[in-house]
């Protein structure tokens, strides 16, 4: 390293040395910077231009202000899917934080006892990770089925009749919630087990000596040394909740159905920009100050969690 | 310099591309047709090939793109002064974002006279409701019934009945005997809307839709939350956890002959047959509300076939439009789409497709879609919507009406009154 300064001072040493450098890193900065341009930047900006917009039909008509974000806020219209779509990713948010990621957290300390079989364990637990959403969508939709599911054959073997869980009300969101919570599992466990593993013997060790239990264990000695790991797991789990779209798109409709009890903010998006497969209205308008809207309360809530988070890992 | 030289080479080489694909785009003779219908690139493959002998110098290039994303890329492409010469078009509100936007060109008795051939709801299908003007020739209608397994009814020694209380006898006759006597369920929202309408038209009648859509009455009334209270009799006639039983479950329970009667649209048939060919399929109207009363199927006119205002070659993809309009092509794309063609001259060849078409004489209008499709909240979402949550228990038929009511009366001005 002593012996490389010399080159690379060298290297810099003149006026076109330095330029040729900064070319290369412009040139291999290129490609990428170019990506995200097209594919992020630009649509983002374009929907912040016409969420101010009016559309008459596919094009943008006239300049109306804040007129679209009223509407989606206020206008009975638009005003009641929203409030209905946020209650229910606030829902899906605070049941994934308890039955995912708690479980996740239980997993994790039990792979941590490193009992024989773990590393199995670990895989078997990891796998459904590996899969896409689309499948697994379709997967569950097919076990959750009323008349051919693998659920409902399964409870009827032990004399329970079982319902059309994702055509009822009161237990579409729930099935949809689990099928999610099944899904991703192990992400966070692994990420709980990372941040577990972090923590040196000696504690853990003493802690046992001093006669602490697995649940003071848990709660008292690691929870708060898994700190970090909790903000990562809580931040990732709040936005994943409210952009969710694919699993609830894929086993219950653009409309959420049945009668909107699974209708999140990403699917009240899809089908306001896009148009749903019985209306074909597309309001790009009102579709762009929606996403607005997602957008900045996901950026604003997810900043202001991330410093409180980050305050207490410096607590502890 | 050597990169340089490699630059202009490039730029060279993509200029030259760029105009090449410009000059074949432009290409005189030839017509691009953009569709949804990847299924049917055969027929109309055959049918195009037809159109060339007829003009000779003019070739249609068949171009399909998925249906879920058919209007964005058309959308996209058309905003950027691109696009197939001559488009697939959606009907109702589906026509309006396109023609809106300038996209279309306007269809008249000067550029197109078989217009003439096509009744007027056809064409008002094909028509922005601001200027009147049709954008397309309207292809097919569709007719929305109840589609029947006779060899289901015949082993089980059930006849289909035509009136309320006997159709509840029949659907008690088969359940006893293990067959399912609807395959439909509700948790395919657009389905609902088709179902509910095939039951409660003949319930409220032409007179009532006709008052209703002049305002003189609304969903709320009670002629209408009665029609819709009678579909909730049905619950016992579906598949069991009815609730979670989606569209392509329910054609499967009815192909394979598990249910007798299908609740759907004259488009179904082709599929059904194609599915199981040995499926002895008759089409009729759904229950009277009485013995001796009139029942009616339910209509709308579902795609057409519209002229890129942008199109490189106007006058070829004109003359392809033109000969849609006419027997030479709607006959035997009729025959071959399994469709009720919308020209006035063209008869079903199809003994079944014939005996719908007789029954389109009665036909009643599919209104959330024909009347209620053109701003946001659609009718046909309101009353999907609704028809779910009523059997899902969580909402009554009048509170169904009087969400649908409220919900039109945002943009449908007899409702404002």
């Amino acid at each position: 390293m002593v012996q490389a300064l010399p080159e690379v001072t060298n290297c810099l040493a003149t006026p076109s040395r330095r330029w040729r450098l900064g070319a290369w890193i412009a040139l291999l900065l290129a490609p990428g910077l170019a990506i995200m341009t097209v594919f992020v930047a630009a649509p983002l900006l374009s929907s912040f231009r016409y969420a101010f917009y009016e559309f008459h039909g596919v094009l943008p008509s006239a300049f109306i202000g804040f007129a679209n974000f009223h509407d989606i806020l206020f206008d009975s219209t638009y005003a009641v899917s929203t409030w209905r779509a946020l209650a229910h990713n606030a829902i899906v948010f605070a049941s994934l934080m308890i039955v995912q990621n708690g479980l996740a957290y239980l997993i994790a300390f039990a792979l941590l006892k490193a009992l024989p079989g773990h590393r199995l364990h670990q895989v078997i637990i990891f796998l459904p990770v590996m899969l896409s959403a689309v499948i697994v969508g379709f997967l569950w939709k097919l076990f959750f089925h009323p008349l051919f599911g693998l659920v409902n054959a399964a409870l009827a073997l032990v004399g329970i009749q079982g319902l059309p869980w994702l055509g009822t009300e009161s237990t579409a969101l729930g099935a949809i919630i689990f099928t999610n919570a099944w899904h991703w599992v192990g992400f966070p466990a692994l990420i709980f087990l990372a941040g577990m593993q972090r923590i040196s013997r000696e504690t853990i060790e003493a802690a046992r000596i001093d006669g602490a239990s697995d649940t003071v264990l848990m709660t008292r000695i690691i929870w708060p040394l898994v700190a970090p790991s909790a903000t990562i797991v809580v931040i990732l789990t709040f936005i994943g909740s409210f952009n969710w779209f694919e699993l609830p798109y894929i086993m219950a409709g653009a409309t959420g159905s049945p009668g909107g009890a699974t209708d999140v903010l990403g699917l009240f998006f899809y089908r306001t920009a896009f148009g749903s497969a019985s209306s074909g209205l597309q309001d790009f308008g009102h579709g762009s100050a929606l996403a607005v809207l997602m957008f900045l309360f996901i950026a604003i809530v997810s900043a202001l969690a991330l410093r409180v988070l980050r305050a207490r890992e410096i607590e502890t | 310099m050597a990169g340089m030289k490699f630059g202009r080479r490039a730029l060279a080489a993509l200029t030259g591309l760029t105009l090449a694909s410009g000059i074949a785009a432009a290409q005189a003779g030839e017509v691009t047709f953009w569709t949804w219908r990847q299924e049917d690139r055969a027929v109309y493959t055959d049918l195009f090939a037809e159109f060339t002998k007829a003009n000779p110098g003019i070739t249609v290039k068949f171009e399909a793109f998925p249906n879920e994303n058919y209007n964005t890329i058309v959308t996209t492409a058309l905003a950027g002064g691109k696009g197939g010469d001559v488009l697939h078009a959606r009907a109702y509100g589906g026509l309006e974002a396109m023609a809106k936007a300038g996209y279309y060109l306007p269809l008249d008795k000067t550029n197109v006279p078989e217009l003439a051939n096509l009744p007027d709801d056809a064409n008002a299908s094909e028509s922005l409701r601001a200027d009147g003007k049709v954008y397309a020739v309207s292809l097919a209608g569709q007719t929305l019934g109840l589609i029947v397994n006779q060899d289901v009814l015949a082993a089980a020694g059930v006849t289909m009945a035509s009136d309320w209380d006997g159709f509840l006898g029949m659907c008690k006759a088969l359940k006893a005997k293990g067959i399912t006597p609807i395959a439909n369920g509700t948790a395919t929202p657009w389905m609902d809307a088709i179902f509910a309408t095939v039951f409660t038209n003949p319930f409220v009648g032409p007179a009532w839709t006709a008052d209703m859509l002049a305002g003189k009455t609304t969903f709320s009334d009670p002629k209408f939350i009665g029609a819709l209270a009678k579909l909730l009799d049905l619950k016992d006639c579906m598949p069991n956890g009815f609730t979670g039983v989606d569209y392509p479950t329910s054609q499967q329970l009815f192909s394979a002959g598990k249910a007798a009667i299908f609740v759907g649209g004259s488009f179904e048939i082709a599929p059904f047959r194609r599915g199981n060919p040995k499926l002895n399929l008759d089409f009729v109207a759904p229950p009277a509300p009485a013995i001796g009363q009139p029942s009616h199927v339910s209509r709308f006119f579902d795609s057409g076939f519209a002229v890129n205002a942008k199109s490189a070659n106007p006058a070829d993809a004109l003359k392809l439009v033109r000969w849609m309009a006419t027997k030479a092509f709607a006959e035997p794309a009729a025959a071959k789409l399994g469709n009720i063609s919308s020209l006035k001259d063209v008869a079903a060849a199809d003994p079944l497709l014939a005996k719908v078409a007789k029954l389109n004489e009665t036909a009643m209008p599919y209104s959330t879609l024909v009347y209620f499709r053109f701003e946001a909240p659609t009718g046909t979402d309101l009353l999907q919507d609704g028809v779910q949550k009523m059997f899902g228990g969580s909402a009554t038929p009048a509170e169904v009406g009087a969400a649908i009511t409220a919900g039109l009366s945002k943009w449908y001005k007899p409702f404002q009154k």
